[in-house]
């Protein structure tokens, strides 16, 4: 094997257990860039976007389903993160289990997955198993996935908050990578979660910041602004060449109050 | 090394590839087609930008032993003959092209936009060349000639 291109499941599943350090390939936005800057050099490659199951959008999000499809909906703060991602050209290629695969820090989509508790399925020859996003992002460009297993969707919990949205911060409109980004999502009772992203070593929920406001129906001014206050407190910023920890701070503070504001 | 078949600019063809290489690397430096760019190889300038499947993607993040079985078209392929593309004709004519580096990449870009959106507005024609990069042009030529186009 150098390259496998399986159109089912079981294909990609068998190439993997034959060749468990063979190296998944999606839409390659990633993966090429290290590739053409000799950062890897794999062997074996399982090029899996015409795995059929893997691009289905239907109660759950297949590893292989595009930003450019996710920018059509159904999910409004996924939408408007998909719309945030790269350019057009990046959006036609990459996928959310790139995203997944890839796991940094400042991966558009993982804010979305934390604010809605997604779980990450996991398909091996061996068994299936699904991670919660907080057992599945392990770290900086760290995750779960064992050698041979295949991430293969986004399980979405049954109830999906009415109002979410989602925002990013960075120094241009087009083809950013964030500085800071946050999904805010409340449901009809007032239960609320808040995600931010490029805040710490992996996408982060801000508990203390929950509590305080699902348990306010209507908040005034004094709970959106101790809101603001406890998201930037919650967050564990570091200074790289993107942003400083304390300009990170300040802005998860600041576009999650505007988010909430949107979801009242 | 690995075979692959695809449909280029409307011919079948068929080639050996390398694990690694990308489709950019193969176009210009096997297949003689040169017109697509290559000034990153990261995704972030559009200068390699083709037409795959109907969708504009960066040809240096396709894998090409991955590109087995699409429908590629590269800037080559724009012109039927000698009769320009619309959007050719229009950037020529508006004087959106200085040193031309990044003109294949904007050319493939914008004729995909007027091929779902026959009149595009300027946030549209915007958008869709947002990952374009010009370092001459300052991008209002580019604009004005594709918003001419668009008008006609
Ligand atoms: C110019 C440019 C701009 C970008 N802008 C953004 C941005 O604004 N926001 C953002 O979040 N990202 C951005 N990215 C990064 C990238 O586009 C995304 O992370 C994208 O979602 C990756 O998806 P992909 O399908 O291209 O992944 P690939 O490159 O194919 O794979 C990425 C990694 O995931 C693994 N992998 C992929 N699919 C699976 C699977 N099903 N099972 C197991 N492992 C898998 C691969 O082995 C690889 O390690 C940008 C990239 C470029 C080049
Ligand atoms: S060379 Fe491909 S985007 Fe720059
Ligand atoms: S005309 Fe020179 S880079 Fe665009």
């Amino acid at each position: 094997m150098e390259i496998v291109r399986p159109t089912d499941l079981s294909g990609a599943l068998e190439a993997l257990d034959s060749a468990p350090d063979a190296t998944v390939l999606a839409g390659g936005t990633d993966l090429m860039v290290e590739i053409n800057f000799g950062h890897r050099h794999p062997e074996h490659i399982v090029a899996v976007r015409r795995v059929e199951e893997l691009t289905e959008l239907n109660g759950r999000i297949g590893a292989c389903v595009t930003w450019a499809r996710l920018e059509q909906g159904p999910y409004r703060a996924l939408a408007q993160a998909a719309r945030t991602v790269g350019s057009p050209q990046i959006r036609a290629a990459g996928t959310i289990g790139g995203n997944l695969g890839t796991a940094s820090p400042a991966g558009d989509g993982l804010p979305f997955l934390a604010a809605l508790d997604a779980e990450i399925e996991l398909h091996s020859a061996a068994r299936v198993r699904r991670l919660r996003w907080d057992e599945f992002l392990t770290g900086p460009k760290q995750n779960a996935l064992a050698p041979g297993e295949l991430i293969h969707s986004v399980v979405l919990p049954d109830e999906i908050p009415t109002r979410q949205e989602f925002g990013k911060v960075g120094v241009r409109n087009a083809m950013v990578i964030s500085a800071v980004m946050v999904c805010v999502a409340r449901f009809d009772d007032g239960r609320t979660r808040v995600a931010v992203g490029s805040a710490g070593p992996t996408t982060l929920r801000v508990r203390a910041a929950e509590e305080m406001i699902s348990a306010e129906s209507s908040p005034g001014e004094s709970a959106l602004a101790e809101f603001q206050r406890l998201v930037s407190e919650g967050v564990n910023p570091i200074t790289d060449h993107r942003s400083t920890a304390d300009y990170r701070r300040h802005a998860a503070g600041v576009v999650a109050r505007r988010l909430l504001e949107r979801c009242l | 090394m690995s075979d692959v078949d695809f449909t280029l600019n409307g011919e079948t063809r068929s080639v050996s590839v390398g694990t690694t290489q990308s489709l950019l690397s193969l176009l210009r430096d096997e297949l003689e087609l040169p017109g697509s760019k290559n000034a990153c190889e990261q995704g972030e300038c559009g200068s390699c930008t083709v037409l795959m499947d109907g969708a504009a993607v960066c040809a240096c993040l396709v894998l090409a032993a991955d590109a087995d079985g699409s429908d590629i078209t590269t800037v080559e392929g724009m012109a039927s003959g000698d009769v320009l593309h619309a959007v050719q004709d229009a950037l020529v004519a508006g004087g959106g092209v200085q040193c031309g580096f990044c003109t294949p990449g904007f050319v493939v870009a914008a004729a995909h936009l007027f091929e779902s959106e026959p009149s595009p507005d300027r946030d549209q024609i915007r958008e869709a060349l947002s990952g374009n990069i010009c370092r001459c042009t300052g991008y209002g030529a580019i604009l004005r000639s594709l918003e001419d186009l668009a008008q006609r």
